[in-house]
């Protein structure tokens, strides 16, 4: 379908522990790390703008690829936790990139957005050419609002993650991609305009549980391939129990599910590529191994893409 | 054995926790069961009970109390 050159990610200077964030809740870090896995999380500063975090990932992804933000011929912008509910960041982060007048597609989706980009981008890099694809989300707008839940205040954290995916070449080639959504569970996860975030985490836990693993198992199934031949998952960073549960479903050691929600919590649709670069930072993929990227979140959205390392 | 005794069974060893819940103790409200332990409970229960639970009937408060899991079994044994 198409490739991945590269990925980028920025994160917020500020660190905020867990011990910090427990106290919003009357917990203590211990809890939170038991329920989520969570050490700390990143936030930004209070001016601080989604399409600010949009922009110095995508920045930080063309700067690694070595490509002008002027090749661009679409920027997409995934995000949950804009500013207005429109326009979209995706139009000032094009701006912030210096690039006003090249088109951009706003995915007003939490959690599972920058896998759905990512898959519609696979399938029109060809038509159109190069794809900048960022999530980000400023997550601590959401959470700091109040009354502060116990089982939401203490998850998440901000950020952006970038990939930039290219009709002809890159470190990743799209194979495939399964992706569905269901809307019986639109009030299961939901923020409403100014209203505090409302999740029913056991709802969640459970769908996500089973959705994940049988997309996973779908995109490979369509290539033979088993799980545990895939060299690496990178998964939306929702919760670390989640991700051993998957792995466990799957038969794939935990291992093999790259891990970095314990430094910067639960940053919605950003997660997956702020995961993907810090991965790529750390691992050069063999040729011809199998990559999966998967997500899910609101709405209910899920799914998982197949790649291969070229 | 009954089926409420092979349900407190599979509670038991899904939880790891020694429980006797009443009919319509919440489970959830209880502290026996958690948001990850509930995925684990409807593994058990399918193969416990040779069924595969949909993910369309895959909501919480079916799994609540064991009136309710009874229920459901009801409903697809």
């Amino acid at each position: 379908m198409a490739f991945i050159r590269e990925f980028g990610c920025w994160l917020p200077e500020r660190v905020v522990t867990s011990a910090q964030a427990g106290a919003w809740v009357d917990a203590d870090a211990e809890w939170v790390r038991g329920i989520s896995g969570i050490e700390e999380r990143r936030f930004a500063k209070d001016e601080e703008t989604v399409a600010d975090l949009a922009s110095r990932a995508g920045l930080d992804c063309l700067t690694r690829a070595g490509v002008e933000a002027a090749a661009l011929r679409l920027v997409m912008v995934a995000s949950g936790s804009g500013e207005r509910s429109f326009p979209g960041p995706a139009a000032e982060t094009a701006l912030k990139l210096g690039i006003p007048g090249t088109p951009v597609l706003d995915l007003p989706m939490a959690s599972a957005g920058s896998l759905f980009a990512l898959g519609l981008a696979a399938r029109l890099a060809a038509a159109v050419g190069p794809i900048l694809v960022i999530g980000a989300e400023k997550m601590s707008s959401v959470v700091l609002r109040e009354p502060r839940d116990r089982g939401v205040a203490v998850l998440f954290g901000d950020g952006a993650g970038a990939a930039l995916v290219m009709p002809d070449s890159g470190l990743l080639e799209l194979i495939d991609v399964e992706l569905a959504s269901d809307g019986s569970y639109a009030a299961d996860l939901c923020l409403e305009p100014g209203k505090p975030l409302s999740m029913n985490g056991r709802s969640v836990i459970l769908q996500a549980s089973r959705k994940v693993p049988a997309a996973i198992r779908a995109v490979l199934g369509r290539h033979a391939i088993a799980p545990p031949e895939v060299a690496a998952f990178l998964m939306h960073q929702a919760n670390q129990n989640l991700i051993l549960k998957i792995a466990a479903a799957l038969g794939v050691p935990a291992g093999r599910f790259y891990s970095n929600i314990a430094r910067y919590g639960n940053t919605s649709s950003a997660s997956l590529l702020i995961a993907a670069a810090e991965w790529r930072r750390e691992n050069l993929p063999t040729p011809g191994s199998a990559v999966i990227f998967a997500a899910f979140g609101a709405g209910f959205h899920w799914g998982a893409l197949l790649a291969r390392a070229c | 054995m009954d089926r409420r005794s092979k349900l407190i069974e599979i509670l038991r060893q899904v939880t790891q926790k020694d429980v006797t819940p009443s009919e319509d103790e919440s489970l959830f409200e209880s502290g026996t069961l958690d948001s990850f332990a509930l995925p684990d409970l409807i593994s058990a229960l399918e193969q416990a009970f040779g069924i595969s639970i949909p993910d369309s009937d895959m909501n919480p408060r079916k799994f609540e109390t064991l009136a309710r899991i009874d229920e459901y079994l009801d409903s697809r044994v």
